[in-house]
C-alpha cells in the first residue's frame, strides 16, 4: 500500500525532459572538486549517446553561492542569470541544462517570481541590455544535468559494463540516494518525484541494479548552509547535519552514497574524514568510510570508465571497497599519477580513516 | 517590505512550528524560524528592528528545506533572506556577530566572482584555512595543474572546459551588472562598515578578517 502510495506521488511529478539539444552550463563546486564528473557528463551525452550539447566559454557562475551568502542583492543574481540565458538564445538553443543544483534552484525560483511579476522580468530584460546589449530570453524547458541521466539511464544500463551488485554474492549494492535540497524541495513539481519521494537518483539506481536504502533522515539537508560552511567558525553547523545523517544511515549498512548536488559529495566524503580523524569513528566496513559518489562517476563506473579518469583519486574516503564489490579491476600504482604517468607524489595518508 | 521575497514566501501562518522541526539551522543553533515568520507577519517594526540587529537572522543555512514542508506554502528561508537583505541595507548588519560575518563573505566571495568568474575557485579555496578539505585536497593544491590535466579539466586555459579562464570581456559584463543593480554599492557599504569597526577594535584589515573566520562566542548554540 505504501509503495503504491509512493508510485502514485512519483506519477503526479513526471517531469518533461527532451531527449535532445542542450545549452550545457557548468558548476562552480562541480568543477573546482570534481571535474572529471563534468567531463564525464559531456563525455557520455556527446560521445556514447550521440547527443547535441553545446558548451560556450563565455558563460560565468550564476551567483547562486554568492546570493545565498546573502553576499549579493537578488536582482543582481537574476540579471547573471538573464545574461547566462541570453547566451543559450545567441547560441540557438532553448533546452537549458545545469551542472549546480544550487543554480538549478535559483533558475527556477527566479523564473518563478518573473512569471507573477512581469515588471520585475521586465527590468530585468532592461539590466541586461544596459550592461551587456543581449537580447533577454526564457529557457524553454530547464533541467539539471541529473535529469538528462536520468532520461538515459536505461540506454547507459544497455551499454554497461558492470552492475551495482555484488559480484562475491550476487546481491544488489545498498545505496543511499542524497539528493540537494535545492533539486526540488522549493519546487516539487520541477524535480523528477518532486520533493518526498525524488525519482532522479532511485531511478538510475534501479536501472543499473542496486537497490535503495530508505532511512529516518533520508532528505536531511547534508549541512553545507553556505555561509555556515564559508565561515570557520560556523562550520560545526555544517559538520552536525552530516553527523547526523550518518548516524541515521549507518544502521542500514549502506555501501555507497550518490548524490546529484555538485556540494553535497564534497561534505558527506570530508565530514566523513573530519569524524574519523577527530573521534575515530567509521561508517564504512573495517575502519573505512562510505564511498561517497556523484551520479556521473556511478553511470561511468557502471560503463567501465577508468576509476582513476573519473577522478576517485581525490576523494578523501577511498572508493576501493566499492570497486571490489562490483568487480571493476584497477591499478593501485596508476592512482595518484599525473596525465602520461608524470610522478606527482600522492597526499598523506589519514591516521584513521582506511 | 517590498522584498519580492516576502511577498512569495508569506501566507498565512498558523505557528505550527513544522519549519522548526525539520530546520537543521534549529538543531545547532538557538533559533527557531517559527518566530521569525511569525513577527513578520505581524509586521511590528520594533520587533522586526530587534531581528535586524540579532543573531538570530544569520542562523538559516538557507537550505529551504522549510518550504516543500509548511502546511501553508510559506518559505521561512526565503523571508530570512529579505531579512538579511535588510539588515545589510539598513546597516543592522553590524551590530551582531554573526552579522559583522558579511563582511568576509562580501569579500571573499564577490572577488571570486569578479576576478575569476566563478564563486568557488581552487586557487583561492586554501588548505591552511579548509583543513577539513582533507590530506587529499593538501595533495591537489600542490599539483592543481598536473591534476586538472589529469582528470581532463581545463585550468584557467583558452576555449571551454572545467575551469577555464573566462575570458576579460565576460568578467567586465558581470561588473556592469554588479554596478547597475545594487551589488557594487552594497559591497562598498558592508566593507566600510567592516574597516570602521576594525579601526574602532584597533586591529588591521587582515586582523579583523581573521577574526572574523575564527571567532565565535558560545551563546549561539542549542547545547
Ligand atoms: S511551517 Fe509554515 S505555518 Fe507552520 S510555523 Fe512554519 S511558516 Fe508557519
Ligand atoms: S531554509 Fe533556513 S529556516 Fe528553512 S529549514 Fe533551511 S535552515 Fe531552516
Amino acid at each position: 500500500m505504501i509503495y503504491e502510495g509512493k508510485q502514485k506521488i512519483w506519477a503526479d511529478y513526471q517531469k518533461e525532459i527532451p531527449e535532445d539539444h542542450y545549452f550545457y552550463v557548468r558548476s562552480c563546486i562541480r568543477q573546482s572538486f570534481f571535474p572529471a564528473s563534468e567531463v564525464t557528463f559531456l563525455d557520455i551525452t556527446r560521445n556514447k549517446l550521440g547527443k547535441d550539447i553545446f558548451e560556450t566559454e563565455h558563460h560565468t557562475t550564476c551567483g547562486g553561492i554568492a546570493y545565498h551568502s546573502d553576499a549579493i542583492p537578488q536582482e543582481t543574481a537574476m540579471t547573471i542569470i538573464a545574461r547566462q540565458f541570453a547566451l543559450m538564445k545567441k547560441y540557438g538553443y532553448e533546452n537549458y541544462v545545469c551542472s549546480c543544483i544550487t543554480s538549478f534552484g535559483l533558475y527556477c525560483e527566479t523564473m518563478e517570481t518573473w512569471r507573477e511579476y512581469p515588471e520585475l522580468q521586465e527590468k530585468i530584460a532592461d539590466n541586461l541590455w544596459k550592461s551587456c546589449h543581449l537580447e533577454f530570453a526564457k529557457p524553454k524547458f530547464l533541467v539539471h544535468a541529473s535529469d538528462l541521466i536520468f532520461k538515459y539511464r536505461n540506454q547507459i544500463a544497455a551499454k554497461s559494463k558492470y552492475k551495482l551488485v555484488n559480484v562475491k554474492t550476487g546481491e544488489p549494492l545498498r545505496v543511499v540516494e542524497h539528493i540537494g535540497c535545492h533539486y526540488s524541495k522549493m519546487f516539487p513539481s520541477k524535480g523528477v518525484g518532486g520533493a518526498e519521494y525524488p525519482y532522479v537518483l532511485v531511478g538510475m539506481v534501479e536501472a543499473w541494479g542496486g537497490q535503495i536504502i530508505d532511512y529516518p533522515e533520508r532528505r536531511h539537508c547534508c549541512g553545507f548552509g553556505f555561509r555556515q560552511y564559508m565561515i570557520q567558525s560556523n562550520r560545526g553547523y555544517s559538520l552536525s547535519n552530516t553527523h547526523k545523517k550518518f548516524e541515521s544511515m549507518e544502521p542500514f549498512k549502506p555501501d555507497m552514497i550518490i548524490t546529484n548536488c555538485p556540494g553535497c559529495p564534497y561534505f558527506l566524503d570530508r565530514w566523513q574524514y573530519v569524524i574519523a580523524e577527530t573521534e575515530g569513528k567509521t561508517y564504512g566496513e573495517n575502519g573505512h568510510g562510505i564511498p561517497v559518489f556523484t551520479y556521473e562517476e556511478v553511470a561511468g563506473l557502471v560503463m567501465g570508465y577508468d576509476p582513476w579518469d573519473l577522478g576517485l583519486q581525490t576523494h578523501q574516503v577511498g572508493v576501493e571497497p566499492l570497486l571490489d564489490k562490483m568487480g571493476i579491476p584497477y591499478d593501485p600504482a596508476k592512482k595518484y599519477l599525473g596525465k602520461n604517468g608524470k610522478n606527482i607524489g600522492e597526499p598523506e595518508k589519514p591516521h584513521c580513516l582506511k | 517590505m517590498q522584498d519580492y521575497r516576502i511577498k512569495e514566501g508569506l501566507n498565512a501562518c498558523i505557528n505550527c512550528g513544522t519549519c522548526t522541526a525539520i530546520c537543521p539551522a534549529a538543531e545547532f543553533y538557538r533559533y527557531d524560524p517559527r518566530r521569525i515568520v511569525d513577527i513578520v507577519q505581524h509586521q511590528d517594526d520594533a520587533q522586526i528592528e530587534e531581528l535586524l540587529k540579532s543573531d538570530t537572522i544569520w542562523y538559516c543555512g538557507e537550505c529551504l528545506s522549510c518550504v516543500t514542508r509548511c502546511p501553508r506554502k510559506n518559505a521561512a528561508g526565503l523571508i530570512i533572506m529579505a531579512l538579511r537583505s535588510l539588515s545589510i541595507q539598513t546597516g543592522f548588519f553590524m551590530e551582531s556577530e554573526k552579522g559583522r560575518q558579511m563582511y568576509l563573505l562580501c569579500k571573499d566571495l564577490n572577488s571570486n566572482i569578479l576576478n575569476y568568474g566563478y564563486c568557488v575557485y581552487p586557487r583561492t579555496f586554501k588548505y591552511k584555512e579548509h583543513q577539513e578539505a582533507g590530506v587529499v585536497w593538501k595533495w591537489e593544491e600542490e599539483h592543481l595543474d598536473d591534476i586538472f590535466e589529469r582528470l581532463g579539466g581545463n585550468l584557467d586555459g583558452e576555449g571551454a572546459g572545467a575551469m577555464r579562464k573566462i575570458p576579460q570581456k565576460d568578467l567586465d559584463e558581470l561588473k556592469k551588472i554588479y554596478d547597475i543593480t545594487g551589488a557594487t554599492q552594497m559591497l562598498e557599504n558592508v566593507r566600510a562598515a567592516g574597516l570602521k569597526k576594525a579601526e574602532e577594535l584597533g586591529l588591521t584589515e587582515e586582523e579583523y578578517a581573521k577574526k572574523l573566520y575564527t571567532e565565535s562566542s558560545n551563546k549561539h548554540f542549542n547545547h
